[in-house]
């Protein structure tokens, strides 16, 4: 029972930070660069994808007996675009604007590759229960990932935060953080920074990997 | 890619009517999902639509307090009558109730999807007024500067529909009828231009170029 109950919270963790999908697997590129130049897009971005992850995830461990081995990529993805295109509808209906402003991004969910990884790699070899707990922690990692990004672009490049100004008119924005290279900039530090603190421990207890490490 | 090659190798081949009826059914179910959520959120869709009309109304008309949906009936300009489907196009007015100009929808193909946009036009001096693009699939970063880039924004500020509207290289701007064009984004400028000059070929002869006549406000 003890190992049940660690086994859950493991495969919760896991999309949180060990195989977070953006700031570990590099996964989910696309939206990643396109949307999250402020915050609230990336927080909508974010839930989308969690909606859809969680609710194929849990089809597609349902049915992981039924379906057959030689159809099953394609019974995912008709699976994912069904759960997208219904968010697309539910997105236009109740915050226009956001749907708008994410455009053919929420379209483009369906080639996502975190969502058809996940259906391949986790849910169609586990339970229901332990798919809609790997879709949840990898839904929120990809939210919190693309929260972190798009929180930092938006401070710099627009000087608010959830399009409430920080400072005052002196503030010079830095315009390139919201356009397409400051996403690059953004992600690439973020990834060293991770990067380092996943590592740092190895390297300090053999003191090697610094010394050799320099270049 | 050995896992793989075990699981298919435990399960007998299934024939192909079990490969064609799972995908079948699983069609089958996610079009009946699709068409239930799609009629579920028309109507709040449609309802959103109208209040971003309205707003639209106000941005491409500048200084406009207030406006009536005209619809063309016969050859004539009447007030719309609720729920019928002609063509509308909007006459706004201003504090005084004097006419500002009309704003027209008009849509076309863009790069990506249909473009629509509604745009003022005022009929005295044949000048489009301003513009918004209401709907819009354009890449991002490129075709969406249609909206985006204030630049690409400040053509439609006071432009000469006479004789025609044309497109120029971005800088070329030389006469009040031109519209200088995105770079990287040509289509979807020339998308922009074509959607302009087709609700003006389609409105300019019924508007005339005397105010309305129609003003059931005054």
């Amino acid at each position: 029972m003890q190992q049940n109950e660690n086994t859950q919270w493991g495969t919760f963790l896991r999309g949180l930070w060990a195989e977070n999908p953006i700031l570990v697997m590099v996964l989910g590129m696309c939206p990643t660069m396109a949307v999250t130049n402020t915050a609230i897009n990336s927080l909508a971005m974010g839930l989308a994808t969690l909606a859809v992850l969680i609710g194929s995830s849990v089809l597609v461990s349902l049915f992981r007996k039924v379906i057959p081995a030689q159809v099953r990529i394609t019974t995912y993805i008709v699976i994912i675009a069904t759960f997208v295109t219904i968010i697309d509808f539910f997105l236009a209906a109740m915050a226009p604007a956001v749907h708008k402003e994410l455009g053919a991004f929420i379209a483009l969910i369906v080639v996502n590759c975190i969502i058809l990884g996940r259906a391949e790699a986790f849910a169609a070899r586990n339970g229901v229960w332990l798919s809609f707990l790997d879709a949840l922690g990898m839904g929120l990692g990809f939210t919190l990932s693309l929260m972190c990004i798009g929180v930092i672009r938006e401070v710099l490049g627009s000087g608010s935060l959830f399009s409430i100004p920080l400072f005052g008119k002196g503030f010079e924005p830095w315009v390139i953080m919201v356009l397409p290279p400051g996403g690059f900039l953004v992600l690439g530090f973020l990834l060293l920074g991770v990067n380092r603190l996943k590592y740092r421990p190895q390297g300090a207890a053999t003191g090697r990997i610094h010394k050799h490490d320099k270049i | 890619m050995e896992k793989e090659n075990n699981i298919t190798a435990a399960v007998p081949e299934p024939s192909p009517l079990r490969l064609i009826s799972t995908l079948g059914l699983a069609g089958l179910v996610s079009g009946a999902c699709l068409v239930g959520s799609y009629l579920y959120t028309l109507p709040l869709i449609q309802a959103a639509k109208a209040r971003a009309m309205e707003a639209a109304v106000y941005e491409v008309l500048p200084g406009c307090e207030s406006f009536e949906t005209l619809e063309l009936r016969a050859g004539m300009l009447v007030p719309q009558k609720e729920g019928s489907g002609g063509d509308r196009v909007f006459a706004g007015y201003d504090a005084t109730g004097r006419l500002i100009g009309y704003a027209i929808q008009s849509r076309i193909s863009g790069f990506q999807d249909i473009i629509e946009g509604l745009f003022g036009y005022r009929p005295e001096s044949k000048t489009i007024i301003g513009l918004k693009i209401l709907e819009s699939r354009e890449t991002p970063g490129l075709g969406d500067k249609i909206f985006k880039d204030p630049e690409f924004a400040a053509n439609f500020q006071e432009l000469q529909v006479e004789p025609t509207i044309l497109l120029v290289k971005k800088g070329a701007k030389q006469r009040p009828n031109e519209v200088d064009a995105i770079t990287g984004a040509t289509i979807s400028s020339k998308a922009v231009v074509g959607l302009l000059n087709s609700g003006i070929g389609k409105w300019k002869p019924v508007l005339g170029d005397a105010p309305a006549q129609i003003n059931s406000k005054q």
